[in-house]
């Protein structure tokens, strides 16, 4: 109990001394609220509008997971693909490094007269945005199988899928899941991206597109609310999927020596 | 002098298993290893150009312990990949059975359980999960690593995981095991050990071990003949039977037997900078040598 107190006090007081600051910065009248607004009235905000938060997050939570997943099977099959192949990896690696660059506004009209209001244009950009880390540490995470290690799966008669099944992916494994968890760092402002370069129809438009309306209506704190709720989210992402990553991966988590 | 071409190469095996489609009797056809005048150069990290192998020649009997020793960085590793099929000479010829190669770290996937490291050979030959395990659990618990099964390979000791990765070489089901200082890890005492239970493992199911070792007291106490290779470029100058019973008993370390051979040997491997001429075992030695493992040795064809 007390060894989880420990644990938990050290975020927790410096979440409050972030909170305090700001709150003292703002109540001494430094900034005009309506370009900064204090914890106090973004904590209110959200109270009042906790109904229309709800609907916004659920669209947003419903494009990041999607969005991460299809960005996770993508790049971790690309990541294969470039590694079996020294001609693909040629091919395709500068091209993936310079989707990177490409500005999502310029493409936004040219998704949505494709595929229209729903989801799928939201999916495709959070796929663009999400999915070069994973490829990235796929291919690092296959090429740095020890060589002697294929050594002795080829004299123990394994065939280039077999070697690949039995050594090469699992040991690639806990690298691809840290180009995960950037991904999903980055999948929440991907999801942010998405939502504001692409129109949609409907009655909620997810919490990015909520963010800038909001700003342009000098709604700051539900603004600010709406980003709240996106931090938290991708806090809680990221720590679900390190979750995941210790059980698909525990032998990644083994501590060296006998502290366990 | 000519690079042996894939085809060749397996017919040059197949003439040394003496299974040759026509029925040839060849010269060696008791032969698991063949080796003869091999070159091998490889190019390093820096670009400089290596000579591992110059002109090695080398020959095990099927059901023979060989031990090779060599200074370090003689190309004894490189050798043992030639045998192992993972390279090809750049000229001579080179015919073995098929071999399994147990490289110097044991390489346990750590992913794995023990018991799957063990069965690792027959997960590859096809077998289902459950299947590979039943196959590997009755030697597991011989080679008293019962109640390790599912221990993760980091849990282990040095010894037990050397066992395991043997067993998992063991159970591949090659008949020419390739060793590449399998115990050099390991302290005294738990390196002992496993001298003793490699004895008895060969005893129970023989197979042609090819033993590349630094250590001369080791290839006395384990091989029926041992071959002393030159330094870098690496070629045999020296070949010394070990005509004693593969016995811990005969091979008392401190023994007058193991001591005469160990001396012999020292001084072959430190003339072997001279090149001295190589004084080579008679032929027939791998036969009356006195070792009774070797009675009745099965005729090892191709696994299939």
């Amino acid at each position: 109990m007390r060894r989880r107190i420990l644990r938990v006090l050290p975020p927790a007081l410096l979440a409050l001394a972030l909170i305090g600051t700001w709150e003292a910065y703002v109540d001494a009248g430094s900034v005009n609220p309506i370009v900064l607004p204090a914890p106090h009235a973004i904590a209110a905000a959200m109270w009042n509008n906790a109904g229309l938060l709800a609907a916004n997050l659920e669209l947003t939570a419903q494009e990041v997971g999607l969005g991460i997943l299809l960005a996770l099977l993508f790049g971790f099959a690309l990541g294969v693909l470039i590694h079996l192949s020294p001609a693909l990896r040629r091919a395709v690696y500068p091209l993936a490094v310079g989707s990177q660059a490409v500005p999502v506004a310029l493409i936004g009209v040219l998704l949505v007269f494709w595929w229209g209001f729903g989801v799928l244009p939201k999916l495709f950009v959070i796929v663009l945005i999400c999915f070069f880390p994973v490829v990235v540490t796929t291919v690092d995470g296959l090429a740095s199988v020890d060589p002697d290690q294929l050594k002795l799966l080829r004299t123990l008669g394994a065939s280039r899928w077999q070697a690949l099944r039995l050594g090469e992916l699992p040991a690639a494994l806990p690298a691809a899941l840290s180009g995960a968890r950037i991904a999903l760092a980055v999948g929440v402002i991907g999801a942010y991206i998405a939502e504001t370069s692409t129109a949609t129809s409907g009655p909620y438009a997810g919490l990015g597109h909520q963010i800038v309306a909001d700003i342009n209506g000098l709604q700051t704190p539900r603004a600010y609310a709406a980003a709240v709720v996106l931090f938290v989210f991708a806090i809680a992402c990221f720590y679900t999927l390190a979750l995941a990553e210790r059980l698909l991966a525990p032998w990644a988590h083994t501590p060296r020596g006998e502290n366990r | 002098m000519q690079t042996i071409q894939p085809e060749y190469r397996e017919r040059e095996a197949e003439q040394a298993r003496g299974t040759l489609a026509d029925g040839t009797e060849s010269a060696r056809a008791d032969s698991a290893v063949l080796i003869a005048e091999a070159t091998r150069a490889y190019t390093d990290r820096r670009g400089n150009r290596v000579q591992a192998l110059d002109g090695l020649s080398l020959h095990a009997a099927r059901g023979e312990v060989l031990a090779v020793v060599g200074p370090s960085g003689c190309g004894k590793t490189t050798l043992l990949e030639l045998i192992c099929g993972l390279q090809e000479p750049d000229s001579g010829r080179v015919a073995c059975d098929p071999a399994v190669l147990m490289p110097q770290r044991d390489l346990l996937l750590p992913w794995l359980s023990a018991l799957d490291n063990a069965a690792l050979a027959l997960r590859i030959a096809g077998d289902s999960r459950a299947r590979a395990r039943d196959g590997a659990r009755a030697l597991f618990a011989e080679l008293g690593l019962a109640g390790f099964e599912r221990a993760r390979p980091h849990e282990l000791s040095g010894g037990m995981r050397q066992r395991v990765a043997f067993l998992r070489t063991l159970l591949s089901g090659k008949p020419l095991l390739c060793l590449d200082e399998p115990f050099g890890a390991l302290d005294a005492i738990t390196r002992q050990e496993m001298h003793e239970w490699l004895t008895g493992a060969l005893a129970r199911a023989p197979r042609t071990v090819v033993l590349v070792t630094h250590d001369v007291e080791e290839a006395i106490v384990l091989a029926d003949r041992v071959a002393i290779l030159s330094p870098r470029p690496g070629r045999v100058v020296a070949e010394l039977c070990v005509e004693l019973p593969r016995t811990s008993a005969a091979r008392e370390r401190t023994g007058e037997a193991v001591t005469a051979l160990r001396q012999r040997a020292l001084r072959a491997l430190g003339e072997g900078a001279g090149r001295t001429t190589s004084t080579r075992c008679r032929e027939a030695s791998a036969n009356d040598n006195g070792t009774d493992s070797r009675d009745g040795a099965p005729n090892w064809g191709h696994p299939r």
